[in-house]
């Protein structure tokens, strides 16, 4: 048995610690063994903020090998990209929120963004589904990552996790106005 | 787990999932520790956020930030001569500012017994080197644990304490970036507080403490008998297992998380070697590694940074006369770099071709994606103060950086602070490039809580010495880089409110006559100070103070009423000059397809710092959202 892997990204900021939590205690409300590692540190600020988790037997490192990511969960797009190119299986599934920080390089004019179709075009070529994740009435920036956890949920993405172990895990992990906020967006994002 | 503080202090048994730094409170907890200290620095400070989310009157220790990490070693040291089990902990470049007293502690005798938690860095994430602290360990004979996850590092944190308090020498529980922010359920054990006793039993004759002359010797030889008795202790400890894969003909001695990798790489592995995962690995199980040696033909020593155990083993098989192949590094890429899955797939490939199939077909040719290095973040007073500073410097002048998120102006676009060494380094460094150099101005930096942790003795050598730099004190109230802990200047500690020591005071204290201060964002001031600084004859000083942004967000989120501000480019008068996107470099700022400047609404915080730098005063002013 091959343990589930799953690699999120986007920058120091997005969210990407509390989204991993909850995914990972979704797994665990799901009867699954976990395992999981965050980026902490300086990388959090401004850079790329990693976190990877592992579900179900025979997963011994909380690290994902190369190429070795059944899902990748970005919530930008430029590290939907870096996800694909480093991280993904070839018929792996990418889900990503097509919100836009711009890099360094790019405002500096040192290099071109990455746009919607470069991305398109390589999960075609290695046959990777690509589910592109945007709500433009959202107020909430900070919200972005409740958006992709129900999307995560509607799509069915993660093996034997069902929409109430995310809720179940949501739960866990927040209380008052907080919890009842974000459960109303995930209710609503996937129905 | 709805509060990380409730589920510590259960009393009964309970799983749940946790990090390694929060696995390590617990075992604190069950262990009896009643004093532990630390300076914060990656991949340790989350232990401290556990310890914090007990609430300080039912917390069973006494904690503290101490200034750094050599005053947190001590306090950890002088509790323990009082007979109380306490526990230091810091990163890994963070024994180099304890190494003066920590090389002392096994020459004593630790009554209460004491465990030094050190969170190595292979792979550099966020250290300035990768150093092996194994070499202290020798150095000190020091025994050494060595988890690979967040169940070992509460059970292996049990272990030292336990052993710790027996031999009453100092244990150190070695962790590893991955290890301490690795998650997994644990299975805790119960915690049963016990009312303690707080007398203080410190007795010289528990000693002798006073290490001079001919005393050193005889603390000398029980420190290394003491080193002995665990060699013993080591070949009998269950922390060191055995993965029997009946394979006569290979073998692999490892340890901590490169043992994790290496079954992770093994699992399409046609014939698995045998597996001796140390979890004392230092001193070595001597005779378990010599009957490990003796039944295979070869034994492959899998060892992240240093051949710090391929030296100890080979010595051993010279003197045992085995004739096992013993294959330790193969080139100078094994000493570098985390031992991740990949990267033990790569050392395996290296030792035994044969062990793995090939890797499959390698990912076409992808699309470049622009790098994205850390940076400061919006509004950050450090910004405003390195766009500032940079039109006051003289073309030549040699910038010194130091520690902190300032680093970061060494990257574009304002290429502030050429040279970084280590903690409060800057100043000392700065006026060695100012000895017989009249041409070249030398400005150094530092942060607050550098200043208080190992910056005052430069500064104290540029007054004594006369050294004519210019220091530009970088002061956010915090130490923000690590997650914002509180420092001498910040007005609290961990526990409580206390009168700030204001680093002016500090400067005036050490004879600083020339002290300037401005806020940051009060840019032009700025640039005039740092070059009427620069024109004083003696060492000068310029305090650029601004609040750290991120907290000052994050504290005003958390407020009722809260409104999000922005700014704006009005597209009007905005004349396509750049100055905010290019020079000043806020991320907010986004460079459009067209030309066109706008702001990022996800990353505005509405400060307005950005105003004075557009030339064409196009930024309008801090808007709610």
């Amino acid at each position: 048995m091959k343990p589930f892997n799953i690699y999120l990204t986007g920058v120091g900021g997005q969210g990407i610690g509390l989204l991993s939590e909850i995914l990972l205690r979704a797994g665990d409300h799901a009867g699954l063994i976990v395992k999981g590692v965050d980026t902490h540190g300086l990388a959090q600020r401004g850079g790329i903020v990693v976190s990877r988790l592992r579900f179900g037997q025979g997963a011994y490192s909380p690290l994902i090998a190369a190429g070795e990511a059944d899902l990748v969960v970005a919530l930008e797009r430029h590290e939907a990209l870096r996800g694909v190119n480093t991280a993904l299986k070839d018929g792996g599934t990418l889900i990503y929120y097509d919100t836009v920080w711009q890099p360094l390089e790019v405002r500096l004019k040192k290099a071109p963004p990455v746009d919607g179709q470069t991305i398109a075009l390589t999960c075609r070529k290695r046959r990777i589904r690509e589910i592109r994740v945007y709500k433009p009435d959202l107020k909430d920036a900070q919200m972005q990552n409740i958006v992709v956890l129900a999307h995560i949920g509607r799509h069915e993405l993660i093996p034997a996790v069902s929409r109430d172990h995310y809720k179940a895990a949501m739960d866990d992990l927040m209380s008052g106005a907080m919890l009842s906020k974000n459960l109303a967006l995930f209710e609503a994002e996937l129905a | 787990m709805k509060k990380m503080g409730d589920m510590l202090l259960k009393q009964d048994p309970f799983s749940e999932i946790v990090m390694g730094n929060t696995a390590l409170v617990r075992a604190m907890m069950e262990s009896g520790t009643r004093v532990v200290a630390a300076y914060p620095g990656s991949p340790t400070p989350e232990i401290a956020d556990a310890i914090g989310a007990i609430p300080r009157g039912v917390r069973p220790f006494y904690f503290e930030f101490s200034t750094n990490e050599k005053v947190a070693t001590e306090i950890a040291f002088g509790a323990a001569l009082n007979g109380r089990l306490s526990t230091v902990f810091f990163k890994s470049v963070g024994l180099n500012v304890a190494a003066d007293t920590f090389v002392q502690l096994n020459h004593m005798n630790i009554i209460g017994g004491m465990v030094v938690v050190i969170g190595d860095d292979p792979g550099a994430n966020s250290s300035q080197n990768e150093q092996d602290n194994r070499h202290y360990a020798h150095m000190s004979y020091t025994p050494v644990l060595e988890p690979a996850s967040p169940a070992e590092v509460y059970s292996f944190y049990k272990a030292a304490a336990e052993l710790s308090r027996k031999m009453q020498m100092p244990v150190l529980l070695r962790l590893t970036t991955h290890v301490c922010h690795a998650k997994e359920k644990v299975r805790f054990g119960a915690w049963r507080p016990q009312p303690p006793d707080d007398t203080p039993v410190f007795n010289s004759a528990n000693g002798p403490y006073i290490p001079l002359t001919a005393e050193v010797f005889p603390m000398k030889r029980r420190a290394l008998q003491r080193l002995a008795e665990v060699e013993a202790y080591a070949d009998q400890s269950p922390l060191n297992t055995f993965v029997d894969h009946h394979n006569p003909d290979r073998g692999i001695i490892t340890m901590g998380l490169p043992f994790l990798s290496l079954m992770d790489v093994l699992q399409d592995a046609e014939n698995k070697p045998d597996i001796l995962k140390l979890g004392v690995v230092y001193p070595l199980p001597r005779e378990r590694i010599r009957e490990f040696l003796k039944s295979h033909r070869e034994v492959k020593l899998l060892e992240e940074l240093d051949n710090v155990m391929e030296k100890e083993v080979k010595l051993m098989a010279f003197d045992e006369k085995l004739d096992t192949a013993i294959i330790g590094k193969k080139d100078l890429e094994d000493w570098i770099g985390e031992y991740t899955p990949d990267k033990v797939s790569a050392v395996i490939r290296g030792t035994w071709p044969d062990m793995l199939p090939p890797k499959s077909g390698t990912a076409p040719d992808s699309p470049h994606v622009p790098m994205r290095p850390a940076q400061m973040c919006p509004g950050c007073g450090h910004r405003s103060a390195f766009h500032a500073i940079k039109k006051a410097l003289p073309e030549n002048t040699i910038t010194v950086a130091d520690i902190g998120c300032h680093t970061l102006g060494f990257m574009p676009p304002y290429q502030v602070g050429e040279i970084l060494m280590c903690m409060g380094a800057s100043t000392a460094m700065g006026s060695g490039l100012s000895i017989f150099n009249t041409s070249r101005k030398v400005v150094a930096f530092l942060g607050d809580s550098t200043f208080f942790h190992a910056g005052l003795p430069g500064i104290v050598n540029a007054v004594f010495n006369n050294h004519p730099i210019t220091l530009i004190l970088m002061e956010n109230g915090t130490t923000a880089m690590t997650g914002h802990q509180d420092h001498a200047a910040s007005g609290r500690n961990f526990n409580d409110a206390v009168e700030r020591i204001p680093v002016r005071r500090v400067l005036e204290g050490l004879g600083v006559t020339h002290i300037y201060e401005v806020d940051t964002y009060q840019q032009s001031r700025l640039t005039e100070l740092v070059k009427q600084a620069l024109n004083d004859d003696a060492f000068s000083v310029v305090i650029a103070k601004h609040p750290c942004m991120l907290k000052f967000t994050r504290e005003q989120r958390r407020k009722p009423g809260y409104q999000a501000r922005r700014v704006d480019v009005d597209q009007d008068v905005c004349r396509r000059i750049h100055e905010c996107v290019e020079k000043f470099g806020c991320p907010t700022f986004v460079l459009e397809a067209d030309n066109r400047v706008s702001v990022n609404p996800d990353l505005c915080i509405g400060d307005g710092s950005c105003r004075q730098v557009c030339p064409a005063e196009a930024i309008t002013a801090p808007e709610s959202a």
